[in-house]
């Protein structure tokens, strides 16, 4: 009995290795996977097989084959660029989530509070998106410290440094139209405050705080101009402004460094 | 035997006949061995060498004996030696020199060898650590921290103090200090701006080492150490009126905290 009862494992065995066999050989996984994936040929830690891993991973798109040995090293850049990038995917990942259960009208603060008390996970996703923007304000600024310290930003990266600049502050825009979103005293004094400092612009300053607060002050006008700005407009615009920047970071030599 | 290309072989051929004085066929035929190669007759012109006396002295230091060799102009002004030199006597010649091609490589390496590692996995798995901590970090966060919610929005009741969000409080706080009318606001922002894109292209220090470059550090830690405590005020230090309060005393008004800052 015994006996019989471990044969049909091995059979079972067998059966699932050559099911596995016949899948990675299937013309299927083959079109999914490159030629030379390790998800196609199977992994043994090797040098070549070292360098397939990233050369049939979309992440070639971000990552070198080989990185300077001092990079590597976490006390380097603690990681901050990479974290100000994850911040950002969180940060388009439950907000998409919230757009479905948000409407930029009379009904946002009902929205929010429906969010909070009956919808599961609401709670959850609202705080990690807040507590994620409060953070990638922080760590992108931390990051342009680091680069800084480094001296990072000298030839023939000067030109990515600009870019950076224009980053940390469309990283603020971002994180300042959607603080009036909630819609409540928080939101639309904190906006009020910030739009009042623009409007004290020399020459221009009613015509910004205009154009800004979609009339005189914040109401359900301004909120709708910062919603659409905060999920699409300003997405969009850092989106490319991001690809540029990492394009621009392996085009002039990777990290830089040592010191 | 190799093969020729017969223009080739036309052309040297040509070249042996000049220098032998010989006709084109004749020196063909030579070169193919058809035909005895023809005796070169015009010895080359010596050179007539008279050897330099040196006077031996008792201890010859070289610098010495350098110095009492005659200068070989004036040797020439003798009358001895041809006033024409033939280095090269024409009949010696049965080859040409085209051109002289520098021996180098023709990939040229343009920087040094750089100690590197495998992206996959020396860099891939401590960015993979990092993101999944951060994903941890910021779950935990949510779960313990609720995201303030106030009061729906009214416009007719303004909170006392109004506070923009955290990282405009220096710049609120810096504000308080001067009538903005006065100061200005979005001008000297955007100056600001302009002068931090311009960072890279005022420094022109090369070096990236710290204690080479003391001046920019300094200035740096200057300007955070002077927004750090700018924010600090704006946030734990002022309470309605925009006026100065003690956090331990007068407790704190900043809402994006509400959770932390009202022990219930």
């Amino acid at each position: 009995m015994k006996n019989e009862k471990i044969k049909f494992k091995d059979r079972l065995k067998d059966i699932s290795a050559g099911l596995g066999d016949s899948l990675k050989e299937s013309t299927l996984w083959g079109s999914i996977f490159r030629p030379g994936s390790p998800f196609r040929k199977g992994y043994s830690d090797s040098p070549r097989n070292r360098s397939y891993v990233v050369m049939n991973n979309v992440l070639y798109h971000l990552h070198p084959v080989k990185v300077k040995r001092h990079g590597v090293r976490l006390s380097y850049t603690l990681c901050l660029g990479g974290l100000s990038f994850f911040t950002f995917i969180v940060l388009t990942i439950t907000g998409i989530w919230l757009m479905f259960y948000f409407r930029p009208t009379e009904m946002a603060y009902v929205d929010i509070q429906s969010l909070q008390t009956s919808i599961a996970f609401g709670s959850l996703v609202r705080n990690m998106h807040r507590w994620a923007a409060h953070i990638m304000v922080l760590v992108v600024f931390l990051h342009m410290s680091r680069v800084f310290y480094h001296g990072a930003y000298k030839a023939p990266r000067e030109f990515n440094w600009v870019i950076g600049v224009i980053l940390l502050i469309l990283t603020l825009l971002l994180s300042f139209t959607g603080y009036l979103l909630p819609w409540d005293q928080l939101a639309i004094w904190a906006v009020t405050v910030g739009g009042n400092m623009a409007g004290y612009t020399p020459v221009f300053g009613a015509q910004v705080k205009f154009a800004l607060f979609a009339g005189l002050e914040a109401t359900e006008a301004t909120l709708l101009r910062f919603y659409v700005l905060h999920v699409l407009f300003l997405p969009f615009i850092i989106v490319i402004f991001m690809a540029i920047h990492f394009w621009r970071v392996r085009k002039d030599g990777g990290i830089s460094g040592p010191l | 035997m190799v093969d020729i290309p017969e223009h080739l072989l036309l052309k040297t051929a040509e070249a042996r006949a000049k220098a032998l004085g010989i006709s084109v066929e004749q020196a063909l035929a030579e070169m193919r061995g058809e035909a005895e190669p023809t005796k070169i007759e015009k010895e080359p012109d010596v050179i007539e060498v008279t050897p330099i006396e040196v006077e031996v002295k008792e201890t010859p230091a070289p610098a010495a004996a350098v110095k009492e060799t005659p200068a070989p102009a004036a040797e020439k002004s003798n009358g001895q030696v041809p006033t024409e030199v033939d280095f090269a006597p024409e009949t010696k010649v049965t080859q040409r020199l085209l051109t002289v091609v520098k021996a180098k490589p023709i990939q040229k390496p343009t920087s040094e060898p750089v100690d590197k590692v495998n992206t996959w996995p020396h860099l891939m798995l401590p960015e993979f650590i990092s993101l999944m901590a951060m994903t941890a970090f910021l779950i935990f966060i949510s779960a313990i921290l609720q995201a303030p919610l106030l009061e729906e929005a009214n416009p007719n009741i303004t909170p006392n103090p109004a506070k923009a969000p955290w990282y405009f409080l220096g710049l609120q706080e810096l504000l308080s200090y001067w009538d903005p009318q006065i100061a200005g606001v979005m001008i000297p922002l955007i100056i600001g701006v302009a002068a931090f894109m311009a960072i890279p292209y005022i420094d022109r220090n090369k070096e990236n080492n710290p204690s080479k470059r003391k001046y920019a550090i300094m200035l740096w830690t200057f300007f955070l150490a002077g927004a750090g405590t700018l924010s600090l005020i704006g946030i734990l230090f002022r309470g309605p009126g925009w006026n100065w309060t003690y956090p331990w005393i007068d407790g704190v008004w900043f809402d994006d905290l509400l959770d932390w800052v009202h022990f219930e």
